[in-house]
């Protein structure tokens, strides 16, 4: 029964996600006639609208279903590592840090060495931050000490952005700034995508695979070991699997946030707040979450296009405060 | 012996915790590890776990050693109770039970028919059918301890180890709790749990090991080691025995003031 109606869960928001995704196909200043165009891209004509589809549209359109899939499932990765609601990417630093590793490789020329330097430089910030948040929370962190070890990350990584920024040779600092912070889609190209996507790939499977040991892990640590799992290993997957997937989206996207806490918590109830199943319908919720807002980013305002993160804050913001007063008897 | 744990040392931060304990647990026995607070007690059910490797010594699981087995092999032969039973997430009861069949199942496998059986057998042994569909944090103490052995019972071990199970229940859940424990034993398994509540242990255990400052105070049969003058001792308590219906009761009446040293 329970299988059944999560199955029924997933099939659900794969449908929305890929409704979505056509609707992101369709969205833009220049109007396509989508059926047409996409038989003129088989028949391999290089018309204008194809072009628009092959060379615009569509890496935007993947590049906001990767990416909010991976901040989606390294949202519901994190809470249930952490077991804390309040942990997503965003507020616990990593998506600040992957942004400052991606900043530190673009800027100061490693990007120019190799091919994989930007999205490497992302996935070790990343890391680096969970551990941080880890160590400074401990395993059995209160949602107090996880909020102040993530405000502390997060400001400290994004004071580092704009120094870096400020002291690169860079005439457009500013709207970098911007870019890195807030994150957009606008302008990316397939080969952005093609760039993120083996590590984004790598770091799902990973988490999947820590899915079970996730669901043990709402027993407590111990439970969970004494039920077969090895804690080292099991916590360095996911939090390798948490680096590589967001470190690689966040070098292509800046930091879009409150995706990763949003998702999870929404749809933790509809999977019976099983920590495993909810990885997978996560992935989804967050492809579908940020196919819309950047969908709505374009739509809200077609001619001087606002940041995503400016929407998803928009809209995760209040859901935060409506979650801090929901919990606010264990912070006190 | 099913169990046995051979000149156990365990220092933590260079604080000594265990210190050359050697116990052992036959089949079919229920072991109760009792002593005060900070005596080791549940420092040497997680080294008999697994949990913790010591710094000396070895427990061997039907004469073989902990680390030379299979971690899903010995997952499958011991379930652990941790003391106060967390659960963080707001599961359903019967998806908690299910927890139990993670160690026979293949990395991806699902659930089959023989393990939806395990685990209504595991509810129906800990009286627990009726919640199934209940979610954890809705239940009483009672009736979650009772949903967290039937995790245990689902996985099928042949020794659990119970850390303090019965430490926050009132009476009534005390003696379903140990009832339930007891006939695990009686279908052939066996159990070491760490007591507080001296009375339970006279009642259930086959045995007992007085633990104190990580070493063996004393080990024997219930009799033996709840009539020896150094329980009051070890406890620092005056106790009076008093003989009933249900058998010996011991009456902890007062403090035995701490000694002070002169110089």
């Amino acid at each position: 029964m329970t299988r059944t109606l999560g199955n029924s869960l997933l099939i659900l928001l794969a449908l929305t996600t890929a409704i979505l995704f056509v609707l992101a196909l369709h969205t833009g200043p220049s109007r396509i006639h989508f059926i047409d165009d996409i038989q003129t891209i088989m028949q391999g004509k290089d018309t204008l609208t194809a072009m628009i589809l092959t060379e615009i549209r569509l890496p935007r359109a993947l590049l906001a279903m990767t990416v909010g899939a991976t901040l989606g499932i390294a949202g519901a990765a994190l809470q249930g590592l952490l077991r804390n609601p309040l942990a997503g990417p965003g507020l616990v630093g990593v998506s600040n840090c992957a942004a400052l590793g991606a900043v530190l490789a673009l800027y100061f020329g490693l990007s120019s060495l190799a091919w994989f330097a930007v999205p490497l430089a992302g996935m070790i910030g990343a890391a680096i931050s969970v551990l941080l948040v880890f160590m400074m929370a401990g395993r059995n962190s209160s949602i107090m000490t996880l909020l102040l070890a993530g405000v502390a990350v997060n400001a400290v990584a994004s004071s580092l952005i704009s120094l870096a920024l400020n002291f690169a040779p860079n005439p457009y600092a500013m709207s970098e700034m911007v870019f890195w912070l807030l994150g957009s889609l606008a302008n990316r190209s397939l080969a952005d995508f093609y760039l993120a996507l083996p590590f984004m790939l790598a770091g799902w499977i990973l988490i999947l695979l820590g899915g079970r040991f996730l669901t043990a892990l709402s027993l407590g640590e111990e439970t969970a070991q004494s039920l077969g799992f090895h804690m080292g290993r099991q916590r360095a997957l996911l939090v390798v699997g948490v680096a590589l997937c967001v470190g690689a989206a966040v070098s292509v996207s800046g930091n879009i946030g409150f995706v990763g806490l949003l998702i999870p918590h929404l749809l933790r109830p509809l999977v019976q707040y099983d920590p495993g199943r909810l990885l997978p319908a996560s992935a989804l919720g967050g492809a579908a979450m940020v196919l819309l807002a950047d969908i709505s980013v374009q739509l809200i305002s077609p001619n001087q296009e606002l940041k995503l993160g400016v929407v998803t804050a928009l809209v995760g913001g209040p859901f935060f405060l409506y979650l801090i007063i929901k919990t606010r008897n264990s912070l006190l | 012996m099913i169990l046995q744990a051979n000149a156990i040392s365990l220092k933590i931060n260079e604080t000594r915790i265990l210190h050359n304990v050697s116990a052992s647990l036959g089949s079919g026995e229920l072991l109760g590890l009792i002593g005060p607070n900070g005596a080791g007690k549940t420092s040497l059910l997680r080294v008999l776990a697994n949990l913790q490797t010591p710094d000396d010594g070895e427990v061997l699981y039907d004469r073989q050693t902990l680390s030379n087995i299979n971690r899903r092999e010995l997952a499958q032969a011991m379930g652990y109770l941790a003391q106060g039973a967390p659960a963080h997430w707001p599961l359903k009861v019967k998806r908690l039970v299910e927890l139990g069949r993670l160690p026979h199942l293949a990395p991806w496998g699902r659930l089959a028919s023989q393990d939806h059986y395990a685990v209504a057998q595991a509810m129906a042994q800990a009286e627990v059918s009726h919640l199934t569909d209940r979610v954890v944090s809705t239940l009483s103490g009672g009736e979650r301890l009772r949903v967290l052995l039937a995790r245990l019972f689902a996985t099928n071990p042949t020794v659990i180890l119970a850390d303090e199970p019965i430490a926050a229940l009132d009476p009534y859940h005390q003696l379903h709790t140990m009832e339930l424990l007891k006939q695990h034993c009686q279908r052939g398994g066996s159990a070491v749990v760490v007591l507080h509540d001296l009375n339970m242990a006279a009642r259930f255990c086959d045995r007992l090991v007085l633990m104190n400052h990580g070493e063996i105070a004393i080990a024997g049969s219930t009799e033996t080691i709840l009539s020896n003058p150094i329980l009051s001792d070890v406890y620092g308590i005056e106790v009076e025995t008093l003989k009933g219906q249900s058998g010996t009761v011991l009456v902890p009446h007062s403090r035995i003031p701490p000694r002070t040293v002169s110089t």
